[in-house]
């Protein structure tokens, strides 16, 4: 199953501001539910949220219960060299969810 | 007599909304949702098409074939198939909707058991299969073997039910455009399904819709691919015939 959406350009001029765009796929359960029989649905979240360019963090988020499931993360950085942006989301259960994209820098 | 006719048209509207006068339920929605919904990068839905293109190339049951295996690639033999859905099955002799059909090739041609209705598998399939008439009008079948099913569908919709005594039409056509709590009351197109909706923070298909509208007016909800659903989704397409396809639409 694909779990994530990340939008990078795929090119961009050094200094230029680019717009990174990333969602993952995840239910988000608040730990507050209750299911038919009444027993709490056990809280499970992505909780971490962190980007990598070219190796060095860009951006990380915290999340938290309220944040609705499917989490959509919007945020911009400046290019400065071609090379690998990485995405990383960390989840209750111990699962992670990674996604990259290449950008090219003139 | 353009003016005439421009000055009927922008009367407050009774009764089913004329041709020219329908309008997707996009249409009554905020801009940010429209841009949520034009955007693939920010539209969630655009992730069960991404798993639902996954699962179209993944071999199968007993016989290891994936729907790739008979009907090749999507992009061509898929266009235009869910414009023409809920279509006559010569299988069970009645209308199935597209994830009845796919249910279908699923147990008689992969074979594998079928999807539970409003499961992940089956909803993201049916959105990848609709993605591909996006932007297609929707063109119902013009089959006299479907006449019977679309009459039940459309005395269904002006039929009262529930503790609130209403029927579709009593909100649908005598009066969309008006709040209901929250929302806006809306022609109720089904041109955008299966469809991310806010409210379930999920793709859920029309069926999950109707259900929704008939708990709404407290009656008793018919079970996830009851022939009356089937009925009622093919009547609402009849009444659709002509508007784009939106798939994978999002809504409030
Ligand atoms: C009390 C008024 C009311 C009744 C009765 C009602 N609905 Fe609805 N319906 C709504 C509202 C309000 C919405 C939009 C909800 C939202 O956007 O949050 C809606 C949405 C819909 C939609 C989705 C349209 C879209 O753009 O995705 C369909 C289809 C629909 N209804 C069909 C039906 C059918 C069929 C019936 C009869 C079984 C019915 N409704 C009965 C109020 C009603
Ligand atoms: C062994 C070959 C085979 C496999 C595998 C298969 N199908 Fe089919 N499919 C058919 C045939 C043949 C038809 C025509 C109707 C019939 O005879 O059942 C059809 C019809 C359809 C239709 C309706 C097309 C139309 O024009 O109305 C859809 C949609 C569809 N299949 C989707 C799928 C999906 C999704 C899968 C994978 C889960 C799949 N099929 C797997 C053979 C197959």
């Amino acid at each position: 199953m694909s779990r994530a959406l990340v939008s990078v350009p795929t090119t961009a001029r050094r200094g230029e501001v680019i717009e990174i765009r990333a969602m993952a796929a995840h239910l988000m359960e608040t730990g507050h539910r209750t299911d038919a029989t009444g027993t709490t649905i056990p809280r499970n979240i992505i909780h971490r949220f962190v980007c990598t360019y070219d190796g060095d963090e860009i951006f990380s988020a915290v999340l938290f219960p309220a944040i609705a499931a499917n989490p959509f993360l919007a945020f911009t950085t400046t290019a400065t060299t071609s090379g690998v942006i990485a995405f990383s989301w960390f989840g209750d259960d111990g699962s992670v969810q990674q996604a990259t994209a290449e950008i090219t820098v003139t | 007599m353009a003016f005439v006719l421009a000055l009927v048209l922008a009367l407050p509207c009774a009764g089913e909304a004329a041709a020219a006068d329908r309008r997707s339920g996009s249409d009554f929605m905020a801009p940010e949702t429209r841009a949520m919904q034009a955007d693939d990068m920010s539209n969630p839905a655009m992730l069960w098409v991404a798993d639902g293109e996954q699962s179209w190339h993944r071999p199968e049951g007993a016989a290891g074939r994936a729907c790739a295996t008979c009907h090749g690639d999507a992009t061509r033999s898929m266009r235009g198939v869910a414009a023409r859905y809920p279509a006559f099955a010569e299988a069970t002799g009645r209308p199935v909707d597209l994830s009845g059909r796919i249910n279908l090739c699923r147990r008689t041609h992969q074979p594998a058991p079928p999807f539970a209705s409003e499961s992940r598998e089956l909803l993201a399939l049916t959105a990848y299969v609709a993605y591909q008439s996006r932007g297609m009008p929707i063109a119902p079948p013009q089959d006299p073997r479907l006449d019977p099913f679309r009459a039940n569908g459309g005395a269904l919709y002006e039929r009262r039910i529930g503790q609130l005594d209403l029927s579709c039409a009593a909100c649908h056509d005598a009066r969309w455009g008006q709040q209901l709590g929250g929302s806006v009351i809306p022609q109720a197109h089904p041109t955008a399904y299966p469809l991310y909706r806010l409210e379930w923070q999920s793709v859920g298909s029309l069926q999950r819709r109707l259900r929704n509208c008939m708990v709404g007016v407290r009656a008793e909800p018919y079970a996830f691919g009851a022939p009356e659903l089937v009925d009622l989704e093919l009547f609402l397409m009849g009444r659709a015939g002509g508007m784009a396809l939106e798939t994978p639409g999002v809504r409030p």
